[in-house]
């Protein structure tokens, strides 16, 4: 599949259009939902972190220390990208699958349309682009949820909070996220786009594919994620 | 002129075409016709170059689809308008963006010029008033106009329609089969409809070739369609009980 996709456009000013479309239906569109979850899971992780505290000799900054950590290196790339999996997964194939089974897919292609390239390959390069971005932005709405959260409550001073999260900070750990976050955006991309564009017979079958692009890309996701944990942080 | 030449297609073990040769004429109404499961729909998509037959030649003007290398097989598909069964309009897109969709993509005309033919090939199947629509705001019958405006917006040579009028009432189907006709001899090009309804046989049928299990059983036009003895014919045509008393009052 990926073969087909990687050739010339037919136009370029077309499929231009296309990806710039693509990061504003799959990216602009998630924004929502990652605010929501990203502000509340800063919460919770800062409660829970400042309640499993009891000890007088681990400092008050170990919370936004230990939130920034979490949200940086886990919650954000790849808890963001587990949920999108789901919504921008079970999207691209139910689009594609639709397509396919209205006889869509099989116009472009007796017009001389490349399909796949034009198709498959603008929400690939728009989500591996937008993705990133998405992380980033879930990652201070993390930290500002923890923050928020620790001071309305006072379970941490503002202070404290903002020395935690500077504290020890190593900027390779947003590299490593952000690298992440591009291989799951294209994991996402192209397992959807895969059972999307493959589907045979009905809206049964279209139904089908969207639950199996989830489940694969969330398999596939962990699997890049422990590959990618073990090749860049492990010495 | 499409001429096809012994096309072999099989599924799974399970021979769907066999053998088929036949000539679809320039500025005539050809029509495929034959049962459900036939293998109507599955020769239309090997003369497109939808499958890959088995084995056999499919010639465009004397131009073998199967045997061009993929650049070429391009330049023929963009000779091609095709209006599928369901229509197969882009529903992200207007109708109005429908038609001017194979003009985008292989013409270096400006957004004025697109829009002005889009609106000739709307206005040329009495499309009006629907351009900034999308196809679920319109009916069946306008879904069908629009994909015929769509087919024949980059001036095709060849013209495909699978099923053109499933889902339509009598009267819309007849229009539309006219619409058809006149478009293949207005602009002089080879049209190949594939249908199982008796009327577009009877209304537009000029070159007919009759599918039975896999095989290209009887061939003719719409005069020798009622009168053949061949028996799968006459099962196909005289199914209906009306029918079969006209048959008979007609002796």
């Amino acid at each position: 599949m990926l073969g087909g996709c990687l050739t010339r456009p037919d136009k370029i000013k077309v499929f231009w259009k296309r990806c710039v479309d693509e990061v504003m239906n799959l990216g602009i569109n998630s924004m929502g939902i990652v605010f929501i979850i990203s502000i509340f899971m800063g919460m919770v992780i800062t409660i829970q972190t400042a309640s499993n505290i009891d000890s007088v000799l681990i400092p008050k900054y170990t919370v936004g220390f230990t939130a920034r950590q979490t949200v940086v290196l886990e919650f954000s790339p790849t808890i963001i990208s587990l949920i999108l999996a789901g919504i921008v997964g079970s999207r691209i194939s139910s689009e594609l699958g639709s397509m396919r089974v209205t006889e869509q897919i099989d116009a472009l292609e007796t017009m001389g349309v490349n399909s796949k390239n034009y198709l498959i390959l603008p929400k690939i390069l728009g989500f591996m682009f937008i993705l990133p971005f998405i992380v980033v932005y879930s990652m201070f709405l993390g930290i500002f949820g923890g923050w928020l959260v620790g001071t309305a409550s006072g379970i941490i001073t503002t202070a404290d909070y903002v020395y935690g999260i500077q504290y020890w900070f190593e900027p390779f750990s947003i590299f490593y996220a952000l690298i992440k976050t591009v291989l799951f955006a294209f994991v996402i991309a192209s397992v959807s786009s895969y059972y999307g564009y493959h589907v045979k017979g009905g809206a049964l079958e279209v139904g089908r594919a969207s639950t199996k692009a989830v489940i694969w890309s969330s398999i596939v996701i962990l699997f890049v994620n422990y590959l990618v944990t073990q090749l860049l942080l492990i010495d | 002129m499409i001429e096809i030449k012994n096309i072999q297609k099989s599924f799974g073990g399970v021979t769907v075409l066999n053998d088929i040769s036949f000539e679809f004429f320039t500025g005539k109404t050809n029509l495929v016709i034959g049962q459900s499961g036939s293998g109507k729909s599955v020769l239309a998509k090997c003369i497109v170059g939808l499958h890959n037959s088995d084995s056999g030649e499919v010639l465009y003007d004397g131009r073998d689809m199967q045997s061009r290398t993929n650049s070429e097989r391009k330049a023929i598909r963009k000779e091609i308008g095709m209006l599928f069964q369901g229509s197969a309009l882009f529903d992200s897109m207007t109708v109005e963006e429908n038609v001017m969709f194979p003009l985008t993509m292989f013409t270096k005309m400006s957004k004025e010029e697109m829009l002005e033919r889009a609106n000739f090939c709307l206005k040329r199947v009495e499309l009006h008033n629907t351009n900034k629509l999308y196809p679920a705001e319109t009916s069946g019958g306008m879904q069908k106009r629009v994909a015929i405006a769509r087919a024949i917006a980059l001036n095709p040579r060849y013209l495909f329609c699978d099923e053109p009028n499933s889902g339509l009432d009598p009267k819309t189907a007849i229009v539309i089969d006219n619409l058809i006709q006149d478009i293949t001899r207005e602009y002089n090009i080879t049209t190949v409809v594939i249908t199982h309804d008796m009327n577009s046989v009877l209304e537009i049928g000029e070159n007919i070739m009759f599918l039975h299990q896999g095989i290209n059983a009887w061939q003719g036009d719409r005069q020798s369609i009622i009168t053949t003895d061949a028996k799968a014919v006459t099962e196909f045509v005289y199914a209906s009980t009306f029918m079969k008393d006209y048959k008979k009052r007609m002796k």
